[in-house]
C-alpha cells in the first residue's frame, strides 16, 4: 500500500527521534484504515500533548489536537455530535493514564465507539523525561533520581475493569499483528483500547542505560509473549515479559446507541 | 521468481536509526554517512518488513505481487 496517501508531506519529515516506535504504529493505523477501506474525511484523529500526539498532525484525516490529558473527553464531545464519524484518539502512557486517567476509565465504562491507542513509552518523553504511572518500579527518570518508587497501572487490566468492549496489546516490533489489531480495535462498536509499545530511546533509553532505538526494538521480540501463550505460563516466567494479542473482546451495550434510544423514546411521547 | 523487487530510499526521512539493517533477515541494508542504503538488491525477497518497520517512511518497497501470509489475531 502507499502510505504517502494519508500523509501531510509538507510536515516531513516528522519530528520523532531516530529509533522511535511511534513512527511504525502510525503505519499500522495507515494500514488498518486502508485495509477497511474508509474514506479520509470520515475519520477524526484527536490527541493531546505529548509525543505520540504529535499523530494527527501528519495525517491528513479531519485532526484535533488538545490539551494535555482531554483528548478523551473532546473526542466523546465529538461522537455524540457526528455520530457517523469515526474517531481514534492517540495518545501517550502520561497524557491518557495519569493527566487524563479519569476521563480514560469513563469512557471505558460508558463503553463509547471511540478507538484509543495509547503509546505506552515508559515515561513523558516530550516533556523532559519525568516519571509517568507507566515507568517501571526501581527505573529513572528526570524526577525520580534514584528510581521510580510506585507501582505500574495495569492499563488493559483497568479499562477491562471499566468496562471496555475490545482491548489489545502489541509491541511496535510485531508490526504485522499491531495493524491487524489496530483493524480489529477500529472495527469494533465501542470502546476499544490497544496499547502499543513503543520504546523511547531518548528520554528513557539513555537514563536506564537500555541502548539505542533500534537495541530497544529488537529487544522486544525477546520480552514479548503471545496472550495464547501467557495463559499456560507463571506469574514468575511473566515477569518484565509483554503479553500481546487480543485481551478481551466482548459485546456490550455501545453508549451513542443508548443515547440515540432515549432520544426516540422521550419523543414518542 | 521471475520478477525482482526494488526498494527506495528517501534520504531526505532517513535518520539513521539502524532498524532496517537490523531486522532484514537478507542483510540487504548497510549504513553509509549515517543514511541507510541498499547494499545487495538481489537479495531481497519482497518481504516488507524493513517498509513495516521504518518509522521515518524513508523506506518504499516495490515487491512483486505474491500470495499474503495473514497473522492470526
Amino acid at each position: 500500500m502507499d502510505y504517502l496517501q494519508y500523509l501531510r508531506l509538507d510536515k516531513f519529515p516528522h519530528i520523532w527521534c531516530a529509533g522511535c516506535g511511534d513512527g511504525i504504529a502510525l503505519k499500522a493505523i495507515l494500514r488498518a484504515v486502508h485495509n477497511i477501506g474508509w474514506e479520509k474525511d470520515n475519520i477524526a484523529m484527536v490527541s493531546g500533548i505529548g509525543c505520540s500526539s504529535r499523530t494527527p498532525g501528519y495525517v491528513d484525516f479531519n485532526t484535533l489536537h488538545t490539551t494535555h490529558g482531554r483528548a478523551i473527553p473532546f473526542a466523546t464531545g465529538l461522537k455524540m455530535a457526528r455520530p457517523e464519524m469515526n474517531v481514534i484518539v492517540v495518545s501517550g502512557d502520561g497524557d491518557a493514564t495519569a493527566i487524563g486517567g479519569n476521563h480514560l476509565i469513563h469512557a471505558a465504562r460508558r463503553n463509547i465507539d471511540l478507538t484509543v491507542l495509547i503509546y505506552n513509552n515508559h515515561i513523558y518523553g516530550m516533556t523532559g523525561g519525568q516519571v509517568s504511572p507507566e515507568t517501571p518500579m526501581g527505573d529513572f527518570a528526570t524526577t525520580a533520581p534514584y528510581g521510580a518508587m510506585e507501582n505500574n497501572f495495569d492499563i488493559s487490566g483497568l479499562t477491562i475493569a471499566a468496562g471496555a468492549s475490545f482491548v489489545a496489546r502489541c509491541t511496535v516490533y510485531h508490526a504485522n499483528l499491531l495493524g491487524k489489531l489496530i483493524e480489529k480495535a477500529l472495527s469494533k462498536k465501542g470502546f476499544s483500547l490497544v496499547e502499543v509499545m513503543s520504546p523511547c530511546p531518548t528520554a528513557y533509553g539513555k537514563i536506564n542505560k537500555k541502548g539505542t532505538g533500534n537495541e530497544m526494538i529488537l529487544n522486544q521480540k525477546q520480552l514479548a509473549v503471545r496472550v495464547e501463550r501467557a495463559k499456560t505460563m507463571s506469574p514468575e516466567e511473566l515477569k518484565n515479559k509483554i503479553i500481546i494479542g487480543t485481551i478481551i473482546d466482548r459485546e456490550l451495550p455501545e453508549y451513542v446507541n443508548t443515547y440515540e434510544k432515549i432520544i426516540s423514546q422521550a419523543q414518542r411521547r | 521468481m521471475s520478477e525482482k523487487a526494488s526498494i527506495e530510499i528517501n534520504e531526505k526521512w532517513c535518520k539513521g536509526c539502524e532498524i532496517c539493517v537490523d531486522v532484514c533477515p537478507r542483510d540487504v541494508f548497510e549504513m553509509r554517512n549515517f543514511v541507510a542504503k541498499v547494499k545487495d538488491i538481489d537479495k531481497c525477497t519482497g518481504c516488507m518488513l524493513c517498509e513495516q518497520l521504518c518509522p521515518d517512511f524513508a523506506i518504499i518497497v516495490h515487491a512483486p505481487e505474491k500470495k499474503k501470509k495473514s497473522v492470526s489475531v
